[in-house]
């Protein structure tokens, strides 16, 4: 893991800021934003609502452009959306007049691949997320979970260097929270994908992430960062896990704190 | 009178149809009852009972009771309304659902052609008879134009809709995706559309049908219209209801047909499936 780290980054944030007008007034969503991602990097931010995480992840899939600062993707600086950074969305997203199969055929087909190039990429990647026996299903046939395993095996499909998550499995119920959570933690590993991901347990960024980026509100910035060190896979009932989790919990909680005094 | 058109399916779904049509015929036929006991206790002299429009359309269709100027011309009527509206219909289709996909779609045409629609829509068809005929001629030309006019806005005005109200986040999807630009158009709106666009298409088809009466009513030699408006010239109330029943039949099964289509395209969608 530690040889990935010191690549070259594959995503760099400096002083973004995104200001929106509602009513004649302006709304400062995000300010001076600053990061560093680096290739097979999972990191996770946190936060309460209105800290700006989603603006943040919506500027990096390029749906917003900043207000202020510069989002750099390899270096470059990120007009629009693009295969390169798949976002898998809290609602799913998927295109319910599509098969499981076609909806994650979509993006190499939207860029011309071969017919055969597509149904041999969607194959694997129906397979990666396991949902070879639903192939043929149209999404309002789906559980939710099966609906975000299509979603995910979408972007993947599109050969997405980034996967931006935002809140994915927030509509889920836990025992699918988990199941999901492990499947992400395979197919990350076993792909070496960067995954931005955005949530706002505790427990599932500390699960999940290398590291955990702190946001808080008014306006949405970034406080403050944190790595976490624990060995995967991660027991979640562990004593380590615990002292992780308190640890970071305090922090959000003097974030808090100092900003209501 | 209530001939069954089998759809295709197996003998199961044939049987659970009649099952289900069952239920359906309760209504028309305490209807009837009630019209038959009506003429039969006296009530009107002027309205005809069930059994003799019954006669009567026997002989509308096949002739052989009275041999008359109508007799056995129901066919030369009916196809030539179905003409008519399928025609005006199609042609409406044709125009209006790329217009309203436009007009859903690009803002400037939107601000050009919006406003001045919304203002021709409340002028009701039957309004536009006289300009039409001025417009168009005495006859079947016109009668044309005027379905073409009744199916024309709701089509417009649902498939416009249908663009408009696309989801945002299935533009979002599609961009990330690598799918941008005006090649959202066929992957993007025009499915998302689709079942707007069905509905337009269902009340466009049923207000030709709707139109075509009074686009038949003058200087039409043939159609369902002319049959109706002949027979209320000549005082003929049977042959006006026969007429009205015909409408009714070829209306309803119009739009089976086009329910048809609609759970096949959109079998995808849980709320079409019918």
């Amino acid at each position: 893991m530690s040889s990935r780290m010191e690549e070259i980054p594959i995503l760099e944030l400096r002083g973004v800021g995104k200001t929106y007008a509602l009513n004649g007034a302006r709304i400062e969503a995000l300010a001076g934003a600053s990061l560093v991602v680096r290739k097979g990097e999972f990191v996770c931010l946190i936060g309460a609502s209105g800290c700006g995480k989603s603006t943040l992840l919506r500027i990096v899939a390029g749906f917003e452009p900043p207000s202020a600062g510069e989002a750099l993707m390899w270096s470059k600086p990120i007009a629009g959306p693009a295969p390169d950074r798949g976002m898998v969305f809290q609602d799913y997203g998927l295109f319910p007049w599509l098969t499981v199969r076609q909806n994650i055929g979509f993006g190499p087909s939207a860029r011309g691949l071969h017919r055969d190039r597509i149904a041999e990429t969607v194959a694997r990647f129906i397979d990666m997320v396991g949902l070879a026996r639903f192939a043929d299903a149209f999404p309002h046939q789906l559980s939710g979970g099966m609906k975000q395993r299509v979603a995910i095996a979408r972007v993947l499909a599109n050969d997405a260097d980034i996967v931006l998550m935002d809140e994915p499995f927030g509509a889920l119920d836990a025992m699918t929270r988990e199941r999901l959570q492990d499947d992400l933690l395979d197919i990350w590993k076993s792909t070496g994908l960067t995954v931005i991901f955005v949530t706002h347990s505790i427990e599932e960024a500390i699960l999940l992430a290398d590291r955990v980026v702190v946001m808080e509100p008014g306006p949405g910035r970034i406080a403050g960062e944190y790595r976490v060190e624990l060995p995967r896979p991660r027991d979640v009932a562990s004593p380590e896990f615990n002292a992780v989790r308190r640890e970071l919990g305090a922090r959000l909680h003097s974030h808090h704190a100092r900003k209501t005094t | 009178m209530a001939t069954e058109a089998a759809g295709p399916g197996g003998g199961a779904a044939i049987a659970r149809r009649l099952l289900g049509g069952w239920k359906a015929l309760i209504v028309p036929a305490l209807l009837l009852l009630a019209w038959h006991l009506a003429i039969a206790a006296g009530m009107s002299r002027l309205i005809p009972s069930p059994a003799e429009v019954a006669r009567y359309m026997v002989d509308f269709a096949v002739g052989g009771i009275w041999d008359d100027a109508f007799s056995a011309t129901l066919h030369i009527h009916l196809f030539a309304s179905m003409g008519r509206v399928y025609g005006g219909f199609a042609l409406a289709a044709l125009v209006a659902v790329p217009l309203g996909l436009l007009i859903g779609r690009n803002d400037s045409v939107r601000a050009l052609l919006d406003p001045f629609l919304q203002m021709m829509r409340p002028i009701p068809v039957t309004a536009w008879l006289p300009l039409s005929m001025i417009l168009f001629g005495l006859g079947p030309r016109s009668a044309f134009f005027l379905v073409f006019l009744g199916a024309f806005y709701p089509i417009l005005l649902n498939t416009t809709f249908g663009v408009r109200s696309v989801d945002r986040r299935l533009f979002e999807a599609a961009s990330m995706l690598g799918c941008t630009g005006s090649a959202q158009f066929f992957r993007v709106v025009l499915p998302a559309s689709l079942p707007s666009i069905f509905t337009g298409l269902r009340l466009g088809l049923g207000l030709a049908w709707f139109v075509i009466v009074v686009g038949e009513m003058t200087g039409v030699p043939q159609g369902l219209g002319a049959v109706i408006m002949d027979g209320r010239t000549l005082s003929r109330t049977e042959l006006v209801i026969c007429g009205m029943i015909v409408i009714g039949i070829a209306g309803f099964l119009s739009d089976r047909c086009v329910v048809a289509v609609m759970n096949r395209l959109l079998r995808w969608s849980p709320s079409h499936v019918a």
